[in-house]
């Protein structure tokens, strides 16, 4: 009984002192400069609640990085706070430093517009506008001015859905509603819509949890062609998915990351007990 | 454990739940029905008593056109033909066809047979055919309403004389008239064309449609835009604090205030301090729309809030500011339930009576209003003046005007349906 996982889990304290300097990869709060995006002391609340205490993590470019951890550990409001979509809820209060290219994003200089071109968001649940095809890819082009006639226009939709795996399905079909595909397509729509505005970094907060393990494995197989041009964070809820796509892995738990570091070491060597729980399987 | 297996509800059990069921379908089904029922009777018993209002008595006059009678004869012109004495020639008509009636009595009750607008309609005869003058005319005038009443059986001649609206002369001539096919019932075109009057045969709602319809254009106009900014303000932009619940929950009291209090208003804010015209549409419009906007307002919201979040994080995620997020997104989903609200309120605001007695479109206005500062009336209000008049015959053009005014409101309700289904975008 005394190694019983989920009672561990529970009764694990989060305040219990050594988590912080367990981690991997130098000391908290360090920022390399060769990351593309890092967080530093990055505490975020919700009117008295706090959801992250104090995350510093590195996001390294061109690779992919996935956060994983139970639910209600602070993952999608981590990821939420890369591109400012936090800034929607009034009650959100945020502490702490996230660097882009070595530049502060909450600084209040900073435009959060011209932030999330370059920081893509694609959401666990897929949602196309009610339009067509075309109109969903082309929307964020035409807003920010990137194409400078129709014929161009065109060409960065189709690139796109190229580069989503979707050309092909959808290329006698673009003026239908978008929402009128299947699941997998649509999240696939979404990600063309997302790099349709030539971003740095896609966002991606359980982009599979709606789907199914086809339109999964798709969606999987997409996120790996697209590392070579983009850096890509995932949220994930499947530890397989976790240790087939990413590179880099971060442990989330009750606020805070308890363990980050590369994939394979994390699953094979964990050193934090509550992420052996969990990445191994033992729980959940 | 197997003996505490639950087996279901007992046969006694389920039988009670089925019979709450049916208990209950039963109340739905006839409060429904009853509902309904209470619809029916009502727009039947308006429907009967106003059918009789589109027909009008109509009597068929011969008259010499005496060229002496006319400044220049045959030569008049419009302003001298007007000059001529009209009433006249029907009097002469009347009594050359009714030789008999020979006292100062008689020949009074002999031409209130005709309607005194008759007059008018052959002056409009005369200046739209000058060349008939001097030659001898057939033309059908309107008779007076009690001729009208007569016709319709609305007037019971078994009544002692001194009773009825007719004399047994009166009564004798109209027969003989019936018998020459000179009496008859016609379309009702002077309800429909004219403004009001104080004789029902010349009175019309045409001066109260336009009123309301230039009320309810300024209250559109006024309350839509306000009503949609401030819906997606408040909804989308405004921050949550102290102060925005504050005016949230006055918003929602202001939708419950009683209408005339907004007449009141009305009458201190345009009419005593900024001066704007008394009994004008445009002032009407101005009060139906303070009416009308918190409902708008709460529409809008609303419909607002049942656009799903994500799509509006979907905008933002691409880098669409917050204002390009609404107006792209979430404004074209809001609409159709907007649109639905605003006309809701429309309906109401074209059936409200309360607000506009207070800034005097309650006026007895016989001209049809050409722009939105001429004084007029509206359909509710007119509906409200005619039911207090004495005459019968207003009792019939009351039940039309309420007919009229059930038809606006009527197409009102189809448009936002047929609005709702064009704009409605599934996600």
């Amino acid at each position: 009984m005394e190694n019983n996982p989920i009672e561990s889990l529970i009764n694990s304290p989060i305040t219990e002192g050594p988590i912080m300097e367990d981690v991997r990869h130098g000391e908290e709060g360090y920022v390399d400069m060769k990351a593309k995006m890092a967080t530093k002391d990055l505490t975020v609340s919700y009117a008295k609640v706090q959801a992250l205490k104090g995350v510093s993590l590195n996001i390294y470019p061109n690779e992919v990085t996935a956060l994983i951890g139970p639910s209600g550990c602070g993952k999608s409001t981590f990821i939420r706070s890369l591109n400012r979509m936090n800034d929607t809820i009034s009650v959100c209060n945020i502490e702490g430093q996230v660097f882009l290219d070595g530049e502060n994003i909450y600084d209040p200089a900073r435009d959060v517009v011209q932030l999330r071109t370059q920081v893509g968001m694609v959401f666990q649940k897929p949602n196309p506008f009610p339009k067509s095809i075309f109109e969903n890819v082309a929307y964020g082009p035409k807003i920010h001015g990137l194409a400078a006639d129709d014929e161009e226009l065109h060409g960065i939709v189709l690139g796109s859905l190229e580069r989503a795996g979707l050309l092909d399905e959808v290329k006698d079909r673009l003026n239908v509603p978008g929402t009128s595909l299947s699941g997998g397509q649509q999240q696939r729509l979404c990600i063309a819509r997302a790099i349709a505005v030539r971003p740095d970094i896609i966002l991606m907060d359980e982009p599979c949890s709606a789907l199914d393990p086809i339109a999964t494995k798709r969606i999987e197989e997409l996120i790996t062609e697209l590392k070579a041009e983009y850096t890509i964070v995932i949220v994930t809820h499947s530890m397989q998915q976790a240790r087939r796509l990413s590179d880099k892995i971060a442990y989330f738990h009750l606020g805070s990351i308890v363990e980050h570091g590369e994939t394979a070491e994390v699953f094979e060597n964990p050193v934090d007990e509550r992420t052996a729980d969990y990445v191994l399987g033992r729980i959940g | 454990m197997t003996e505490l297996a639950f087996k279901g509800p007992s046969a006694e059990q389920l039988r009670r739940r089925h019979l709450a069921e049916k208990r209950f379908r039963l109340f739905a089904i006839s409060s429904v029905f009853l509902g309904l029922a209470f619809l029916g009777v009502l727009f039947i018993i308006v429907a009967i008593s106003g059918a009789d209002a589109v027909r009008q008595a109509k009597m068929l006059l011969t008259i010499s056109l005496d060229v002496d009678e006319f400044e220049e004869g045959k030569n008049s012109n419009s302003a001298q033909i007007s000059k001529a004495d009209f009433e006249g020639f029907i009097k002469k008509s009347m009594r050359s066809s009714f030789p008999d009636a020979k006292t100062r009595r008689m020949k009074r009750e002999l031409s209130k047979l005709v309607s005194s607008g008759a007059a008018y309609e052959l002056r409009e005869f005369i200046l739209t055919n000058p060349n008939q003058i001097g030659e001898e005319i057939t033309i059908w005038v309107t008779a007076s309403d009690d001729v009208d009443m007569l016709l319709k059986g609305k007037l019971n001649r078994d009544l002692p004389a001194d009773l009825r609206q007719l004399s047994d002369q009166q009564l004798l001539w109209l027969d003989q008239l019936m018998e020459q096919n000179k009496l008859e019932m016609q379309f009702n075109w002077t309800l429909f064309t004219k403004g009001d009057s104080r004789e029902p045969e010349q009175a019309g709602i045409a001066g109260a449609m336009i009123g309301s319809f230039y009320s309810v254009m300024v209250c559109l106009l006024i309350s839509f835009p306000l009503g949609v900014l401030a819906a997606i303000y408040l909804e989308s932009f405004a921050p949550k604090n102290a102060w925005t619940s504050f005016i949230e929950v006055n918003i929602n009291n202001l939708a419950a205030v009683p209408s005339i209090v907004f007449g009141l208003l009305g009458l201190a804010v345009f009419l005593n301090f900024f001066e704007l015209p008394r009994s004008a549409p445009l002032v009407g419009g101005m009060v139906l729309a303070l009416m009308t906007l918190p409902t708008i307002i709460i529409a809008g919201r609303a419909a607002i809030q049942s656009v799903p979040p994500s799509i509006k994080e979907a905008a933002l995620a691409v880098g669409a500011s917050p204002i390009q997020a609404v107006f792209h997104h979430v404004l074209p989903l809001a609409m159709p339930g907007m649109l639905t609200g605003t006309i809701i309120g429309t309906a109401r605001a074209l059936g409200e009576t309360a607000p506009l007695l207070m800034i005097g479109m309650v006026a007895f206005v016989v001209d049809l209003p050409t722009t939105f500062t001429d004084p007029a009336t509206a359909l509710p209000v007119q509906v409200f003046l005619w039911s207090d008049m004495p005459e019968t015959a207003f009792a019939e053009r009351t039940s039309a005007a309420i007919l009229v005014l059930l038809a606006f409101v009527g197409t009102l309700n189809l448009t936002a349906v047929i609005l709702r289904n064009k704009f409605e975008t599934r996600y």
